[in-house]
C-alpha cells in the first residue's frame, strides 16, 4: 500500500513537472545559449572547427517543409559537438517566425520572408535572415490531362477559374479540377508569386489540402487534377508540367532560367550566439549544402546563380 | 498500555487522511486551474478581432466570404459554421441508426456471443488515430464516391461517412449500457402481456431508454464537431457553403488545422481562427448542456 501511494504521488508529481516545463522549457533553452555567449567571450572570433568546444542547447521551430533537413543537419551537428544539443519543431512558418520574434526559440524556420508574415515591420526588422537552402515549385496535373506545358496565362486564366476544361489548353476533353493549398501556405504564397505573378481567390468546388504528400495522392487520382508541388516530391504518379517552355529543373532554377522559386530562411532574433552561428555556418559548408541538401530535394543556396530579395527583385549574383 | 497502540494508529490515520487530502485538492485545483485558463485563454484571443474592431461580430458569423489573404480581407465564416453542422448532423443521421441496432445487437438480441464478438470491436474502432480514419477515408471511400456519384469524392459526404464510422463507438457504447441497465422487470412484464420480442423492443424498451441513447447521440455529435484531422483530408476545404454533399466544403476545425501554423500570432487572420475556436468551444458547452438535460429528463 505504502508503495503504491507514493508510486502515484511521484507520477502526479511528474506529471506537474513536465506540464510546467513546458512552459518554460524555451526560456531555459534561451537562458543556457546566452549563457555560453556569455561564458566564453573570447571565444567568439574563433572557429567551430578549430577546437573551441561548443555547448549549450538550440531550440529551433517552424516550417514543415524545411524540418526534415534541419533535422538531419543538426543530428550530424550534434555528433561532432556532443556539448551541443538542437531540438527541431515543425508548427508551421508563421509559429517558426512568431516565436523567434518573441525569443521563444533560437532560430525560426519559414519559407517565406519575414516582413510577408509578420504585420509589424519593426519586429521583421529585428530578425536576422539566414538563406539555408533553395525550393523550386511546379505546377503538376493528372498525367491524363494531356498537356506538357502551360503559360503564365494560361496558369492564371486556370487559377482563376476563367478555363474551366482541359480542351482549352489543348488538352482532354476533361474538366479542371483545383487541389489548391490553404491561403496561408507558403508554397501557395511563392506560387502565386512566382507562377501567376497575382493573388488568387479560393474558387468554389477547388479541393484544398495542406500537406504535399496528400496534394500528390489527390491530383494522381482525380481526373483533371492540377495543383503544384516542390520539386522533391516529384515523382511518375503526376505529370509535371513546363511553365512558359521551361523545365522546372534544377539546373534551370540555378541558373534563374525558372522563377518558381523561394528560399527556405532560418530566421534568428539578432544576431546569433556562437553555439547557434555555428550551426548556422555549418549549413552552408559544402558538405551540407552538396549532401544533405540535395539528398532532401532541396537545392543548395551556395549554388544559385541570381538571388532574390523581400520584394521579388531577381538579380544576378 | 493497549491504550498506546491504538492512538498511535489513530495519529497515522490522521496523518495519512491529511496527506491524501492535500493530495486530492492539489490535484483538484490544478484541474480547476488548467480548464479556466484554457477558457480563459481562448475567450480571450477569441475576441481580440472584435474588441479592436477589426471584424464585426455579425459579419464573422453570417459573412460567406473568407479570403483573408486579400488586400481588403474578410472573415466571414459561415461557410465553416455551416459546414461543421452539416457534417455532424449527417454523421449522426448516419451512425445513430447502427449504433442503435448494435447496442440492441448486444444486449437484447444475442446477448452472449453477440456482445463477446461486437464490444471489443467496438472498442477497437475508439482506438484507432483519427489520420488512419482519413487515409482510409483518402484511399477507400473517396475513390468510391467518385466512381459512383457525381463530383469527385471529396466533399460532405465522404466527410459525413468518415465521421459515422468514428462516432460509432460513442453512441454505441452510451447506448448499450442503457440498454443493459434497464430494469429487467420491465421487460419480463411485456413479455408476460404476450409481446413479441419486437413489440417489447419498439414500445417499452426503446422508449424507456431514449434519452439515454439520445446523451449518446450528443455525445458522438460532439465528438463529430470537434473531430479535425479525419475530416480535413476529406472534406475539399473550400471556403463555400456547399449546395451539394458531393462538393469541397470547409468545417471550422478544418480551417483552423489548416491555417494556425501558417499565420503569426496576431494577425487579425490568427485572431480569427481563434475565434471559430471560441465558437468550437461554446458550441461544445451547448452539447454538454443538452446532455445534462436528457440525463435529467433520464432519472425521472
Amino acid at each position: 500500500m505504502q508503495f503504491k501511494k507514493s508510486w502515484i504521488m511521484a507520477l502526479t508529481l511528474t506529471s506537474v513537472l513536465a506540464l510546467s516545463a513546458c512552459g518554460n522549457g524555451n526560456n531555459g533553452g534561451n537562458k543556457a545559449t546566452t549563457n555560453t555567449g556569455g561564458n566564453t567571450p573570447a571565444a567568439t572570433n574563433t572557429e567551430s572547427s578549430s577546437g573551441t568546444k561548443l555547448s549549450g542547447s538550440v531550440l529551433a521551430s517552424g516550417s514543415t517543409a524545411l524540418q526534415p533537413l534541419v533535422e538531419q543537419v543538426a543530428e550530424e551537428f550534434m555528433k561532432t559537438n556532443a556539448g551541443v544539443d538542437i531540438q527541431v519543431q515543425g508548427g508551421g512558418s508563421g509559429t517558426g517566425l512568431t516565436q523567434v520574434s518573441e525569443k521563444q526559440v533560437d532560430i525560426g524556420n519559414s519559407d517565406v520572408f519575414a516582413e510577408e508574415k509578420l504585420k509589424d515591420a519593426a519586429k521583421a526588422a529585428e530578425l536576422v535572415d539566414h538563406q539555408v537552402a533553395v525550393v523550386a515549385i511546379a505546377a503538376v496535373s493528372n498525367p491524363k490531362a494531356g498537356v506538357d506545358s502551360l503559360t503564365k496565362q494560361q496558369l492564371i486564366d486556370i487559377f482563376t477559374g476563367k478555363i474551366t476544361n482541359w480542351k482549352e489548353v489543348g488538352g482532354a476533353d476533361q474538366a479542371i479540377q483545383i487541389i489548391n493549398r490553404p491561403a496561408s501556405s507558403g508554397t501557395r504564397a511563392t506560387f502565386e508569386s512566382f507562377a501567376l505573378g497575382t493573388k488568387t481567390e479560393d474558387l468554389k468546388g477547388s479541393i484544398q489540402e495542406d500537406s504535399s504528400g496528400t496534394v500528390k495522392k489527390m491530383i494522381g487520382e482525380t481526373p483533371g487534377a492540377i495543383g503544384y508541388l516542390a520539386l522533391s516530391y516529384l515523382d511518375d504518379s503526376v505529370k509535371t508540367l513546363n511553365y512558359d517552355g521551361v523545365e522546372p529543373s534544377v539546373d534551370n532554377v540555378v541558373a534563374g532560367k525558372y522563377p518558381v522559386w523561394a528560399y527556405e530562411h532560418m530566421y534568428t532574433n539578432g544576431e546569433p550566439n556562437e553555439t547557434v552561428k555555428a550551426f548556422l555556418d555549418y549549413f552552408l559548408t559544402d558538405e551540407v549544402q552538396t549532401g544533405d541538401v540535395v539528398e532532401l530535394g532541396y537545392i543548395p543556396a551556395s549554388k544559385m546563380q541570381v538571388s532574390r530579395d523581400v520584394a521579388g527583385t531577381v538579380t544576378p549574383k | 498500555m493497549r491504550g498506546q497502540p491504538t492512538n498511535k494508529r489513530l495519529e497515522k490515520h490522521h496523518i495519512e487522511n491529511l496527506i491524501g487530502r492535500i493530495y486530492m485538492s492539489f490535484c483538484v485545483l490544478l484541474l480547476i486551474v488548467i480548464i479556466v485558463s484554457m477558457v480563459y485563454f481562448v475567450a480571450s484571443k477569441g475576441v481580440a478581432n472584435f474588441v479592436s474592431g477589426e471584424v464585426k461580430v455579425s459579419e464573422f458569423l453570417f459573412g460567406t466570404k473568407w479570403s483573408p489573404e486579400a488586400d481588403t480581407p474578410s472573415y466571414g465564416a459561415f461557410p465553416f459554421i455551416s459546414g461543421s453542422f452539416l457534417v455532424t448532423l449527417l454523421a449522426a443521421l448516419i451512425a445513430s441508426p447502427l449504433s442503435i441496432c448494435a447496442a440492441l445487437f448486444m444486449t437484447e438480441i444475442v446477448p452472449g456471443w453477440g456482445k463477446k464478438l461486437l464490444q471489443p470491436v467496438i472498442e477497437l474502432l475508439s482506438g484507432i488515430p483519427s489520420v488512419v480514419y482519413g487515409f482510409v477515408g483518402l484511399s477507400v471511400i473517396v475513390p468510391f464516391l467518385r466512381d459512383t456519384l457525381p463530383g469527385q469524392g471529396i466533399g460532405v459526404a465522404a466527410g459525413a461517412l468518415v465521421l459515422s464510422v468514428m462516432i460509432l463507438p460513442t453512441i454505441t457504447s452510451v447506448a448499450a449500457d442503457a440498454l443493459a441497465s434497464l430494469p429487467q422487470n420491465l421487460k419480463e412484464s411485456s413479455f408476460a402481456l404476450g409481446a413479441t420480442r419486437w413489440q417489447t423492443i419498439s414500445r417499452v424498451i426503446l422508449p424507456t431508454t431514449f434519452p439515454a441513447i439520445m446523451t449518446g447521440v450528443v455525445l458522438g455529435m460532439a465528438r463529430a464537431f470537434g473531430e479535425a484531422l479525419a475530416v480535413q483530408m476529406v472534406i475539399g476545404n473550400a471556403p463555400f457553403v456547399p449546395h451539394s454533399l458531393f462538393e469541397s466544403a470547409s468545417t471550422l476545425t478544418s480551417v483552423i488545422t489548416l491555417g494556425m501554423g501558417n499565420t503569426t500570432m496576431g494577425s487579425p487572420q490568427n485572431n480569427a481562427l481563434w475565434s471559430m475556436a471560441l465558437v468550437l468551444m461554446l458550441m461544445t458547452f451547448v452539447f454538454v448542456l443538452l446532455v445534462r438535460m436528457l440525463e435529467r429528463r433520464n432519472e425521472i
